[in-house]
């Protein structure tokens, strides 16, 4: 958390300074954040969408109010919280759960979906690289078994068996974890 | 439009956003709304004829001193609430100083004095409109200072319409004090001290509906 808030308050000092670059990085990491967090408590995909863009307009809009001799995250969570509030107010329906703690927008499972993505990678790097690729291709990128045996080289029940064992020693090393 | 255009589109030419935006709008705010007042106060009041003796008394200069105190810690108030999750903190604290050292001192005045001076002190001669004319030469203020609020982004409304209230009220009886007569300590305590509240008593409730954004 603390990391976060320095990453992103340095991005948004060099924003304020005019630097376009930083700004895009920032509205791209907070896009994150503020999507979970409004899907959360929207449940509706569109609507979580329509309200994280009004947002990132509003921030846009009024930059200028953020003091950096304060924290960021406490303001974009501000803002993502009125904004929240604003539209139970407009579509009138009653906020029902507590709104105003500032973890749930940084510490969120949703937002840390990057990290989950960064487990994945590091557990498949535990395996030979040729069971590697297969899982790769067959169960992340989406080709059919007939596809990744013409690919490899390798009869369709070959890439079977390997796709199966590489998962199944997978699945151990998540055992042991827990 | 999707977020990641909509990204694009706010980060391409992005400008250096202005530095103190939220100081600088709400004196430019408060600027608009002196003028405003003050002239209303010289066409329709006018200062009080006995200007000069009355500058060498000592009540004189507390009356400014009460509405312009309130006045500075107000605006320290209202920049704060003005900002995305601002917290008044000390801010409204200090608001209130001014009013519990006002009150203390005419408690003091009001025991002191003889029991036939006692209404005369609370009421002077002009209790029925003190009120009500620091109120209507608060409003061009008050207004002067929701349209500054307007763009920028307080989020929790009421808070921060009452405080810009009784900044606006606060101001107003700083005004309002040059045009008055009165001097007795209790008055300025009840009257002056209730045309403020009102002010921020509007603010409270119209800052859900006019500073929304």
């Amino acid at each position: 958390m603390i990391a976060q808030e320095e990453e992103l308050k340095a991005l948004m000092v060099r924003s304020l300074a005019g630097d376009g670059a930083a700004y895009a990085g920032l509205l791209r990491k907070l896009q994150t954040h503020l999507r979970a967090y409004y899907l959360r408590r929207l449940g509706r995909a569109a609507d979580a969408e329509d309200l994280l863009q009004e947002t990132l307009i509003a921030m846009h809009t009024r930059r200028a109010t953020y003091d950096p001799t304060r924290p960021f995250t406490a303001w974009v969570h501000a803002i993502a919280r009125y904004k929240l509030i604003d539209y139970f107010r407009r579509t009138r329906r009653r906020a029902e759960e507590p709104l105003d703690d500032p973890d749930l927008l940084f510490g969120s499972e949703e937002a840390n979906a990057a990290e989950a993505h960064l487990d994945v990678e590091r557990l498949l790097h535990t395996l030979p690289a040729k069971t590697q690729k297969l899982i790769r291709d067959v169960k992340i990128e989406g080709l059919s078994t007939a596809e990744a045996a013409a690919k490899h080289g390798l009869s369709e029940s070959a890439v079977k068996v390997g796709v199966h064992r590489g998962l199944k020693s997978l699945a151990g090393q998540i055992g042991d974890d827990t | 439009m999707k977020t990641d255009d909509l990204i694009s589109a706010l980060s391409a030419d992005l400008e250096p956003a202005p530095k103190h935006k939220v100081v600088l709008r709400l004196l430019t705010g408060l600027g608009i709304g002196i003028v405003l007042s003050s002239t209303l106060m010289m066409t329709w009041l006018g200062p009080r004829p006995d200007m000069m003796p009355a500058m060498a008394t000592p009540m004189f200069w507390m009356k400014l001193i009460y509405a312009l105190s309130i006045a500075a810690f107000g605006f320290g108030l209202v920049d704060r609430l003005a900002r995305p999750g601002g917290q008044g903190g000390v801010w409204r604290t200090l608001l209130f100083l001014p009013l519990a050292f006002m009150i203390a001192m005419a408690l003091y005045r009001y025991v002191q004095a003889p029991p036939e001076r006692h209404m005369a002190m609370l009421l002077g001669n002009s209790w029925t409109v003190c009120a009500r004319n620091i109120a209507l030469l608060s409003l061009p203020i008050f207004a002067a200072l929701f349209w500054a609020l307007r763009d920028l982004a307080p989020t929790q409304l009421t808070a921060a319409g009452a405080t810009a209230g009784i900044l606006a009220g606060a101001v107003g009886t700083f005004i309002y004090a040059f045009h008055c007569t009165e001097s007795a300590a209790p008055f300025v305590a009840i009257w002056y001290t209730l045309g403020m509240a009102a002010m921020g008593v509007l603010g409270a409730i119209l800052g859900r509906f006019l500073l929304r954004w």
